[in-house]
């Protein structure tokens, strides 16, 4: 059982959890993910590693909640326990030997991207985040990930932060105006890793993204994470999490998010409490 | 009395039809009037000849023997004394290629149902007599076992039951590794499994879940850890792909994973269960071994309408065991024998609606001494199809080669072990089951993994291991394998 040590609420959806997991904070690296199981008739999920403390023994998941097993997560309190946590699974991000880094998160991803952007301004980078909400009440984390770059520009989708645009948009005018990046790092939802891919492929950018498809184990038994990645399929779980972007069939990618679209709809609608809507545990 | 009837006393099954909706176990055993009149049958040979066939070297006259007398528990303990995991064996083993192929009975008539025996036994001892804790004096030292399959179970139990401190770590949240995400409830039931395993915990054996070896901690920290040696068995966990066209389409599974979702995870009882799986009106599984067999009766008792084995060979050279083979067919599984998929047709949303194959027809024999199919040029047809599960194999997972480098491989993954000792390249660091071998039988990775524990002994003890001579390996001290 692994206790929860932080539960912190970090916007209407999403939620941010420190678990104390000694063996595996004492070997994580940004880039990397665990998977978790909440209870005994629970599904293993994958999360990315989203901060570790290696002298506290802990290590951060940030998630949104998405369907049944997220929304059972997200009821857990500071002091209650998982069943079981696993990891560090996947191979760490290789951030050495660049000089000027775009970190792009969308949404969610924002918050994954942020330990990459810490690691790269640590070791001497030049580093923008750009980072992407629906609105201004769906930030999360912007203190923090304002301490690990040199410039954090937050967009919104709807622009009532001021901001208005994608991250797309917001990379495509920094490129614009001479930002010389020698690596973007995108973190997000599917459809925004492709647009920034398409966005620095006539660049040549060398773009990284991070995958995070469905998978049971996450150590390379069930298959069930493959992508295409440059014509070949790779296991996301141990060849990735990480891909050059400019490589990844992101279509496929997507096609394959789906594969249990309407089961896991009916799970969440089968186990929701009529009364409260809260989900129920089993 | 001897018994002379050339046939086995019958084991009760389930009916075809009732068992092909229910995941209960399809045997059902024999009671004790069926197990004595079968144990009757065995002729007591003096040479043994059927213990040549055991891999852990079961004392099979000697239980048989008992059994005829009636005296179930002292033949469970002439069983547990070389084979800790009877009520599996006597499950999984394919007895007819192993000690019943080797039975004098078999050449006349049928062997004595030596597997039937020995899981008679096995659930005889788990009803009747309650396990006795018999943890052994400890001998304080600390010893590794990576994995909690077969492999694994059996050296630990081993290592433990000559006084060893033995932790294993699994990867998996529940120890058993293939017996418990890989063979089906209705060919083992998973009670069983952990029932087995809680006797190795009571003989003393810790286990650690979550521990996925090669990330958490590597080889050499578990021996900075105060482990003095180590066991690799990790198994073959890897799923090979036909690499054909549509393989990433939705619908398209490996049978590790159909399995691990049913097996592991419970999909059958979703959504009481978090776990989906999504099993399809039609499915083809794509192989000819016992995961194939697996996988396709599990399939049929999920709702499938139908469900195909596509092989490229014929009958004659199904891998599977004889009796899973006809398992499946009694259930109604369809054998679309001769067929090479070549490629997987999907919709424009990217789900599987179909398989094509190509027909094939048996050459001269091949390396492997089975006639080699031969495709039938332009003889492409199209099976409609919303799911495929592929089971043509397994390779050694790479986590451990990966995060060991010292640590010598063969060119497909196997880790590089001594036959007689499992010893591998590393010093202190011993390797059996399917990760030395690639896939294999419960049973072969359970007599590795006693051989390896019997060699970790005596390495412990100071005897030096030569890999090259396995002869002088023990030196003055007879290790019994």
């Amino acid at each position: 059982m692994f206790d929860i040590v932080k539960r912190q609420q970090l916007n209407q959806a999403v939620v941010l959890m420190e678990i104390s997991a000694p063996p595996i904070a004492r070997k994580a690296q940004p880039g990397q993910f665990i998977i978790l199981r909440v209870n005994d008739e629970g599904e293993r999920i994958p999360l990315t590693i989203a901060h570790f403390d290696r002298d506290r023994g802990t290590v951060t998941i940030v998630f949104q909640v998405v369907g049944k097993t997220t929304q059972v997560l997200s009821e857990l309190k500071e002091g209650d326990q998982i069943l079981d946590f696993v990891g560090p699974l996947g191979t760490a991000s290789h951030l050495e030997g660049y000089r000027r880094v775009a970190v792009i998160g969308g949404g969610l991803g924002s918050a994954i991207a942020w330990p990459q952007a810490c690691k790269l301004h640590q070791m001497g980078a030049h580093v923008d985040m750009i980072v992407g909400f629906r609105n201004k009440d769906l930030i999360i984390l912007e203190d923090e990930m304002r301490q690990c770059c040199d410039q954090l520009i937050i967009a919104t989708d709807d622009g009532s932060n001021g901001n208005q645009g994608f991250v797309t948009d917001m990379l495509k005018r920094q490129i614009g105006q001479g930002a010389d990046y020698d690596l973007v790092i995108a973190i997000g939802p599917l459809i925004m890793m492709k647009f920034v891919s398409e966005l620095t492929r006539p660049y040549k950018i060398k773009t990284i993204v991070s995958l995070n498809p469905i998978m049971v184990d996450g150590t390379g038994m069930c298959g069930g994470c493959r992508v295409t990645v440059g014509g070949e399929t790779k296991f996301a779980c141990v060849d990735g999490p990480d891909f050059d972007g400019h490589l990844v069939d992101f279509d496929e990618a997507m096609r394959r998010q789906l594969m249990y679209k309407d089961a896991e709809a009916a799970s969440q609608e089968e186990h929701r409490c009529r009364l409260t809507g809260e989900i129920r545990h089993a | 009395m001897l018994n002379r009837s050339e046939k086995k006393a019958v084991m009760p099954q389930q009916d075809p039809q009732t068992r092909s909706g229910n995941f209960r176990e399809v045997a059902l055993g024999y009671d004790e009037a069926s197990a004595m009149e079968e144990a009757a049958r065995c002729l007591q040979c003096r040479h043994k000849p059927c213990m040549n066939g055991c891999p852990v070297h079961v004392q099979i006259p000697e239980f048989i023997g008992l059994v005829a007398a009636g005296e179930f528990a002292a033949a469970y303990e002439i069983i547990t004394a070389t084979n800790r995991l009877p009520a599996i064996c006597g499950r999984v083993c394919p007895q007819e290629t192993q000690c019943e192929a080797l039975c004098v009975r078999g050449k006349k008539g049928e062997p004595v149902a030596i597997g039937r025996l020995e899981r008679f036994v096995a659930d005889w001892a788990m009803k009747n007599t309650p396990p006795q804790p018999k943890p052994r004096p400890s001998n304080g030292r600390k010893v590794a076992v990576v994995g909690s399959g077969p492999a694994g179970l059996a050296c630990a139990g081993d290592l433990a039951g000559l006084g060893y401190q033995v932790t294993i770590f699994e990867a998996f949240h529940t120890p058993g590794g293939v017996l418990m995400y890989g063979i089906p409830e209705f060919r083992l039931p998973k009670a069983l499994v952990q029932a087995e395993i809680e006797q190795l915990k009571q003989q003393g054996v810790e286990i650690q879940t979550n521990m996925v070896i090669g990330k958490v901690y590597d080889v050499d920290e578990l021996i900075e850890m105060g482990y003095e040696a180590v066991f690799l068995g990790t198994g073959a966990g890897l799923p090979m792909f036909l690499n054909i066209p549509g393989e990433n389409l939705n619908g398209v599974y490996s049978a590790n994973e159909f399995l691990t979702r049913i097996n592991l995870m419970k999909a059958y009882c979703f959504p009481d269960c978090d776990t989906p799986v999504r099993v399809g009106r039609h499915v083809a599984v794509i192989g000819g071994g016992n995961v194939a067999m697996d996988a396709a009766r599990s399939a049929l008792r999920l709702g499938a309408e139908d469900v195909s084995i596509v092989y490229r060979r014929s009958a004659d050279e199904l891998p599977a065991r004889a009796e899973e083979v006809e398992h499946a067919r009694e259930e109604g599984i369809n054998f679309r024998l001769l067929r090479n998929p070549t490629r997987i047709i999907g919709d424009e949303k990217g789900w599987v609606t179909g398989l094509e194959c190509l027909e094939m027809k048996l050459g001269e024999p091949d390396a492997s001494g089975r006639r080699r199919p031969v495709p039938v040029p332009g003889s492409e047809t199209v099976l409609p199809m919303e799911t495929v599960i592929i089971a043509i194999g397994q390779s050694p997972n790479p986590l451990i080669r990966n995060a060991t480098p010292d640590l010598e491989t063969q060119s497909w993954g196997g880790i590089v072990a001594d036959d007689e000792t499992m010893a591998t390249s590393k010093e202190g660091v011993f390797a059996g089951g399917d990760i030395v071998t690639g896939a294999a039988t419960v049973i072969l990775a359970m007599g590795a993994g006693k051989k390896a524990a019997a060699a970790m002994d005596a390495w412990l003890q100071g005897h030096p291991l030569d890999q090259t001579h396995p002869a002088v390996v023990f030196g003055t001290r007879k290790v019994e394998l």
